[in-house]
């Protein structure tokens, strides 16, 4: 240890405050950096999962059903 | 030969190569900066000339080693996506952009708060630190010009041409402490040398370095994991992994 206490260590002789508001600002945004970054990612599954399981009931609900009919319409030529 | 090569550029293959290797990514990254920067700020002696101000290097170099190497990484991607047409390439880029412009605004912090008590003043437009300024300003680019061509071919292209033309500015980054006259201190780590420091100031520096850099890569895949994601929703591979996920 290169402190004799703990007073010395967070005071380290007049230049704790620039030390500890590096440390803190590093640690916020490395930290929040990665926070965001698995938040993101969460979304992004999410928004994923929604589109495909109602995709999927959609088809489910329907079987052999093609997506698009047409019909044909019979107009009377004379 | 090539098979590794065309293996490496599909997505469905690097977000399982991706989800494999981030736990092992996460736990090292976060023990060896734990590591590093414990014993950095309590158990290495302080410094003869700057006191205990010094400490602060144990969060600025790495900081300063991630905003360089990540822009280098972004210009062979840069390469890559020219040259090759390779999706994983862009993909790349445009995940990791975003942490380089952390790193570099960390790296321009630290050295700031740390310039107070040694050299008396916050701010100089010496050439280390305006090099730098300027590779803020061009990853703030890379990210706002991505943003805003919404074509995503055309994106990718324009953003790869941008991050090569400002590569010219990671040798004048790297050399400024030589080439000029500068506040900043020469480089801290030389691979071709025996270090500077004592081994007790030396090796926890290593380890927050490549604490940082393990958490990088984590960083990296697990963006690079939602960018595919988004591009690639549509696809089968995609689709099945989701509905197998839910089960």
């Amino acid at each position: 240890m290169a402190f004799d206490s703990f007073s010395a260590f967070i005071a380290m002789e007049g230049h704790g405050p620039y030390v500890w508001v590096c440390y803190a600002v590093f640690a916020v945004l490395l930290g929040g950096l990665m926070i965001w970054s698995v938040k993101r990612n969460r979304v992004a599954l999410g928004d994923c999962q929604r589109r495909h399981e109602t995709e999927s009931r959609a088809s489910a609900r329907a079987p052999g059903k093609a997506a698009a009919t047409f019909t044909r319409v019979e107009i009377p030529q004379d | 030969m090539w098979q590794w090569f065309h293996k490496l550029g599909s997505p469905k293959w690097f977000f399982g190569i991706a989800t494999r290797f981030m736990p092992w990514l996460l736990a090292g990254g976060l023990l060896l900066l734990a590591a590093g920067l414990v014993w950095g700020l309590a158990f290495a002696p302080k410094d003869y000339l700057q006191g205990n101000s010094y400490r602060i290097i144990f969060i600025h170099v790495p900081s300063a080693f991630l905003a360089q190497s990540i822009y280098i990484s972004m210009a062979v991607a840069a390469v890559v996506t020219l040259v090759w047409r390779m999706k994983l390439a862009d993909v790349f880029v445009k995940a990791i952009a975003p942490v380089g412009l952390v790193f570099t605004f960390l790296s321009l912090f630290t050295g700031a708060v740390w310039g107070k008590p040694t050299w008396g003043t916050w701010w100089v437009w010496d050439a280390r630190l305006t090099s730098m300024l300027i590779l803020l300003f061009l990853y703030g680019g890379v990210i706002a010009l991505d943003r805003a061509i919404n074509d995503e071919k055309s994106a990718a292209r324009a953003v790869a041409v941008l991050v090569l033309v400002g590569v010219v500015n990671i040798p004048i980054i790297k050399y400024s402490v030589d080439w000029w006259n500068t506040l900043h201190q020469p480089a801290t780590f030389k691979l071709t040398e025996k270090p500077s420091m004592p081994m007790e100031m030396w090796v926890p520096l290593l380890l927050s370095v490549l604490g940082l850099y393990l958490l990088f890569g984590w960083l990296a895949c697990i963006r690079m994991k939602t960018e595919i994601l988004i591009r690639e929703q549509r696809t089968r591979w995609v689709k099945d992994m989701v509905l197998a996920g839910r089960k």
